[in-house]
């Protein structure tokens, strides 16, 4: 069977490109960076090469990237490093009931640590308000963390508003970019972006390496101490392959950005005009109008999203029910409930489909097609 | 090219680079995903994890995955004294431990923890007895590494065990980077709670370690989110890093098995050459270290000229550990063992790997020798 991957906001396939640039950092260029002979300096100036890659993706200096083990790690040294580095100047943070588990999480531990975290809500179209943030504000906030763009529905947030509003105020600015990141343009400096959150397994790089944008006026407490390595804010063996490999996955992803932007509203029409002309009965999740080209989410009445899941795969069509993260528990989608309510019967009938790498018009015809045949099975009576 | 910083860093096999590459192009599914191919991800982590676990003598459950030692050591570290602080605040640990113990033992006094930190003897060994005098009912953690990283110096672990056995509410944690693969040690013969490995101290890739999880332990995360590695440690599991980690360990272990006579037969021969070079001072003891790390000191000779001169000649050596080798203070372990300044600001260290041989040494030696000529013409 000829298998779709439409689960490209989950993980995504490695670049071959990326894995050949990889290959010779593992087999020949193989010294740790600290030591101060050629092995050594060799890998040192392939790290100082790939952080001048991923900086000049975002418009920031070298020395605001720090190479983390991925997304999880950068979120959470972007929450606790600075909250802990910045407790004297308050306890108040303000964030969103949508954001990723490795935000939410964070936020959880750091009110068991004394600090009071405000969860936004968001409209049914899964924005958050910058009027919102705006109530919330307080003398004694010090960090706003609202991602750039929704993993689950893909909703863009209002990042630039948001920014502007906290331009004058204490309070660092974090946004986790990592299912923005390469696929839509990103300067820290035009949106006041204090601190940013990137990963390079969703943009077709490794997985186990990612990356915290920290603007250089930021005081953090690194997580992980022991070691000079990115300048004593996170200590550690540089993964070298991985960071040469996250930064030509950047490059690609930088090159061809608008392309992919088309492709991929391209595919999402694609797909809803096959599920419109089908005559189910479907409703799209989250805003059309400000969202990630690559991921649709959408909810079929009557049906439930377990056994959508089981019917795609057998056809041989990969899809989720939202973050990978969540989709092994039952528990039903965080956003969707912040969206629609616990009661909505949406939360239990929504699959996330998500392009990338290798998806072809082709492909998503046929598992649109596929999808329609699943719903009409599942919703006869 | 003769490479003798295999503590530092080492090669990968070819092998574990196969592994990576075909995980990260075949099976690039989230393991949390529920379609066919995140279950293929998922499977092949479980079978890394069982391997690894089998290997080491322990269960699959105990096996956390981390991104590399450092992370382990903070994990193991910060996560008891956060989640046992009830229990008291006391923490006990030597004054050689690599920097991602001992810093993050700095940042819990900041805290308000108390930290002991043990001396060691002339060999750079902790003794059983500084243990036993230090340990208090108010004791939450012990951790002691394996084998130096600086001088090899094996520690006690099995006799530090059996006594933290009649002290139920300490934890005992084991940073056993540098000696997975190279000394042996029975992880639940030493009643080891906590355990660290780093997957590119044994041909493994960079972004991959473990910490051993003894069940029944807790830890407050060092890395919260969805919940992965059994709610220890969240991220998206690095499956191919990990998977090439597995190989690398087994692939080690049989090397270890088939080839530490010889290893041991190197070490002796470095031993030999090396006392025949009159202005040098062998720190490492002999008796008591690891087979493949040796520590001299150059007496008055500049360490990261020496590299550098010696890096002329395609001979790749380390002033101390990596981690600390751009400052230039001088080496706490040797300090620890009662050296002088000047002996513990010239030290160099030689870490060697099963893919060392007999023959590199007659050359490597007389480059060294000639080194020390020509810095010691320089420096008169």
């Amino acid at each position: 069977m000829n298998r779709i991957y439409l689960d490209h906001a989950a993980t995504s396939p490695v670049h071959p490109d990326v894995v050949k640039c990889m290959i010779p950092l593992m087999s020949e260029v193989f010294g740790n960076p600290s030591s101060i002979h050629f092995f050594g300096r060799q890998s040192r100036q392939a790290v100082d090469e790939a952080r001048a890659v991923v900086a000049a993706s975002l418009g920031a200096k070298e020395s605001e990237i720090i190479f983390t083990s991925g997304g999880t790690e950068a979120d959470n040294i972007a929450l606790i490093g600075t909250a802990m580095a910045n407790r004297h100047r308050g306890r108040h943070i303000i964030t969103s009931m949508i954001e990723h588990h490795a935000v939410l999480r964070a936020c959880q531990y750091l009110e068991k640590q004394g600090f009071e975290v405000t969860y936004l809500p968001v409209d049914e179209q899964g924005n958050v308000s910058p009027a919102d943030v705006k109530a919330a504000l307080r003398d004694d906030t010090i960090l706003v963390s609202i991602m750039f763009a929704n993993n689950e529905v893909g909703v863009l947030q209002p990042i630039r508003e948001i920014g502007e509003l906290l331009k004058d105020h204490q309070a660092y600015f974090h946004t986790d970019a990592v299912q923005a990141y390469g696929l839509v343009p990103i300067r820290v400096n035009d949106y006041h972006i204090d601190l940013l959150s990137v990963s390079a397994h969703k943009i077709n790089g490794p997985k186990g390496i990612g990356a915290l944008y920290a603007r250089e006026t930021v005081k953090l407490s690194p997580l992980f101490y022991g070691g000079e390595q990115e300048r004593k804010r996170r200590a550690g063996t540089e993964n070298v392959a991985g960071i040469v490999g996250f930064a030509k996955a950047v490059e690609i992803a930088q090159e061809t950005m608008s392309d992919k932007q088309q492709e991929y509203r391209l595919l999402r029409e694609t797909m809803l005009s096959i599920f419109a002309e089908s005559g189910i009965s479907y409703a799209v999740n989250g805003s059309e109008d400000r969202c990630l080209p690559h991921i649709v989410n959408v909810a079929f009445p009557g049906t439930n999203v377990e056994s959508m899941l089981v019917n795609l795969d057998l056809a041989g069509i990969a899809a989720s029910s939202g973050s990978a993260c969540t989709a092994g528990s039952i528990d039903p989608s965080h956003v969707l409930v912040a969206m629609f309510g616990k009661k909505s019967e949406r939360i239990r009938s929504s699959v996330r489909f998500s392009f990338g790498l290798g998806n072809t018009k082709e492909q998503i015809a046929k598992a649109a097609t596929e999808t329609v045949k699943i719903v009409k099975r599942l919703t006869t009576k | 090219m003769i490479y003798l910083d295999n503590s530092a860093t080492t090669k990968p096999f070819p092998e574990v680079v196969d592994s990576f590459v075909t995980v990260a192009t075949k099976y690039f599914g989230n393991p949390s995903s529920l379609h066919e191919l995140g279950m293929k991800a998922e499977r092949l982590l479980t079978q890394a994890r069982e391997q690894i676990a089998a290997a080491l003598g322990v269960k699959p459950n105990e096996i956390i995955f981390t991104s590399g030692g450092t992370e382990a050591n903070n994990f193991a570290i910060k996560g008891v004294a956060l989640q046992y602080r009830h229990r008291g605040n006391h923490i006990i640990t030597t004054a050689i431990e690599h920097p991602s113990v001992s810093e993050p033992c700095q940042q819990l006094e900041q805290l308000g923890f108390e930290v002991t930190y043990l001396p060691v003897n002339e060999n750079g060994i902790v003794t059983v007895e500084e243990v036993k005098k230090a340990l208090r009912d108010d004791t939450i953690l012990v951790s002691i590494m394996h084998v130096n990283n600086e001088v090899g110096s094996i520690q006690p672990v099995e006799e530090i065990g059996a006594l933290l056995a009649r002290y139920p509410k300490t934890i005992f944690h084991v940073d056993r980077v540098q000696g997975i693969s190279k000394v042996p040690l029975d992880m639940k013969k030493a009643r080891i709670d906590l355990c660290t490995m780093s997957a590119h101290k044994f041909h493994g890739l960079r972004g991959a370690g473990i910490l051993y999880v003894r069940q029944g332990i807790q830890l407050s995360p060092l890395l919260a989110g969805g919940g992965q590695e059994m709610q220890f440690r969240s991220g998206t599991e690095n499956v191919p890093a990990i998977v090439a980690m597995a190989k690398a360990l087994r692939m080690s272990l049989e090397k270890y098995d088939k080839q530490i006579d010889y290893l041991l037969e190197v070490k002796q021969a470095w031993f030999n050459e090396l006392k025949t070079i009159p202005s040098i001072q062998i720190n490492t003891p002999f008796a008591d270290s690891a087979p493949h790390i040796i520590n001299f000191s150059l007496n008055g000779i500049k360490p990261e000229v020496f590299v550098h001169e010696l890096e002329k000649r395609d001979i790749f050596v380390s002033t101390t550990s990596a981690c600390s080798s751009k400052k230039k203070t001088p080496s706490k372990t040797l300090l620890a063992m009662g050296a002088d300044d000047k002996r513990a600001e010239s030290g160099i260290r030689i870490s060697l790997s099963f893919e060392n041989t007999l023959e590199e040494i007659p050359t490597a030696i007389a480059a060294m020798k000639e080194a020390i000529e020509k810095l010691r013409e320089v420096t008169r």
